[in-house]
């Protein structure tokens, strides 16, 4: 969707202002925010770009966090609005869900064991090929940034396979397929014309069919 | 399976054939009118509800709760991708697997895990400055950088680094020259970023431990240099 989370190359958005010595939160509420969030995982990151745009730029990371948390525990059956507004169940526990354990809290900050990744997906581009990312514009949740549709990049580099994450209009999966992802490079001046320096460039990584050979 | 956030950021570059059912059955028709809550009024209260509701229904262990806030309040952060770098700067080797294998280099020194399966590890040079952004929403380096600070997930740096890199730096008190080239990472995909920035001159005669002391968040983000405080011991 072509939402304002998509910010990509807007300039109104005001300097850049760091704060000294930032906590890592900011409130007692936004660490348990931060791990509710975490524990239910659940939450789409669609469900972010549904808040409404003017809401999405006054509100603080965690009330967005807060604000998808509550859609996807009334969307998925979890909470109703009632419940959430008084805090007080009004059924019984829920069953048969996962529920993350301390134990699995302490495995989230250690190295996995490498996994080798099998490549089920026949790479269609090959490192140094021209490519041209795909000018779409759908509904749903998409990885391929507005900035970047109809520009011309160079394949830098393959990350293996992955399934797209993009999603219909209702947060699903649209393509469970595995698809090659591709570090792509384009000149800063393909995307910004001759204001940019001649010498810069932009990496993103993008999965294969947003692309198209150049 | 639902495609859940924690999916979303930790499927790695493998979820070959991860079933895609529908979760959000009831999602609006965008375009129609959502019925999203405006900003919490208090917070506070708000919050203390929903976590004593989901307590009480069985969906969140407290204790559960209580190790994620420490864990990433107080054992992941800054010091330990200030940790690769220094390994970095003092042991050729260990930089050339870091450059190569950032992921499996990264975990020989014990870091790994949520948000950071596939990282990429990108050197500034005297020639070439890298800068990382998720223009998206907030992709960051959790195992080597811990949670991001409000302003890489603010509006003005996410929109604004990818068309003007150079003046977002200069906010940042860096003004390159423009012989340098600028490398922006939008982090569009699973994969994570750390800069691995210049080691200051005249640390030569340093120890590890003393230079990781020197390294900051800001530069392994790649919106400053590491410099060496006045009056310190070289």
């Amino acid at each position: 969707m072509n939402g304002i989370h998509d910010m990509g190359g807007m300039q109104d958005m005001g300097p850049v202002r760091p704060e000294k010595n930032e906590p890592v939160f900011h409130a007692a509420w936004e660490r348990r925010v931060f791990a509710l969030d975490m524990a239910v995982d659940e939450t789409n990151r669609y469900e972010i770009e549904l808040i409404p745009p003017a809401d999405y730029l006054r509100m603080s990371y965690y009330e967005k966090w807060l604000t998808s948390l509550i859609e996807t525990l009334k969307k998925g059956g979890l909470a109703t609005s009632a419940e959430i507004e008084s805090g007080k169940a009004a059924g019984g526990i829920i069953s048969g869900r996962h529920v993350l354990s301390v134990a699995e809290v302490a495995a989230m900050i250690v190295p996995p064991p490498e996994a080798k990744v099998p490549i089920t997906a026949v790479p269609r581009f090959h490192v140094e090929q021209r490519v041209r990312a795909r000018n779409i514009n759908p509904m749903g949740h998409t990885r391929l940034p507005r900035y970047l549709r109809g520009k011309l990049g160079t394949i830098e580099r393959m990350w293996g396979v992955e399934s797209p994450w993009d999603t219909d209009t209702e947060g699903r999966r649209i393509d469970d397929k595995p698809q090659s992802v591709y570090s792509v490079r384009f000149a800063a001046r393909e995307l910004w014309g001759d204001q940019a320096s001649q010498r810069d460039s932009v990496y993103a990584d993008l999965w294969e069919g947003y692309l198209e050979a150049a | 399976m639902t495609t859940t956030r924690r999916e979303l950021l930790s499927a790695g570059l493998v979820a070959a054939g991860a079933a895609a059912t529908p979760v959000l059955a009831g999602a609006q028709e965008p375009g129609h009118d959502h019925d999203h809550q405006a900003v919490p009024s208090d917070p506070t209260l708000r919050v203390k509800a929903l976590e004593s509701l989901l307590v009480t229904k069985g969906i969140v262990d407290p204790a559960a709760l209580d190790a994620l806030v420490d864990t990433y309040e107080h054992k992941v952060g800054p010091r330990n991708g200030a940790r690769v770098v220094a390994r970095a700067w003092v042991d050729p080797r260990y930089k050339q697997r870091l450059l190569a294998h950032s992921t499996a280099a990264i975990a020989e020194l014990g870091y790994g895990g949520e948000e950071g399966e596939v990282m990429l590890v990108v050197e500034n040079t005297a020639r070439v400055h890298n800068l990382v952004v998720c223009t998206l929403c907030s992709c960051y380096p959790w195992p080597v950088l811990g949670l991001p600070p409000v302003w890489y997930k603010s509006a003005a740096y996410r929109s604004r680094s990818v068309i003007d890199p150079r003046g977002v730096l200069r906010e940042f008190g860096l003004k390159l020259p423009d012989d340098v080239t600028v490398q922006v990472w939008d982090s569009t995909a699973q994969v994570r970023y750390l800069v691995l920035p210049e080691r200051p001159p005249g640390t030569e005669k340093m120890s590890e431990q003393d230079l990781a002391a020197l390294v900051t968040r800001d530069a392994m983000v790649g919106v400053a240099k590491v410099t060496v405080p006045e009056g310190a011991k070289l």
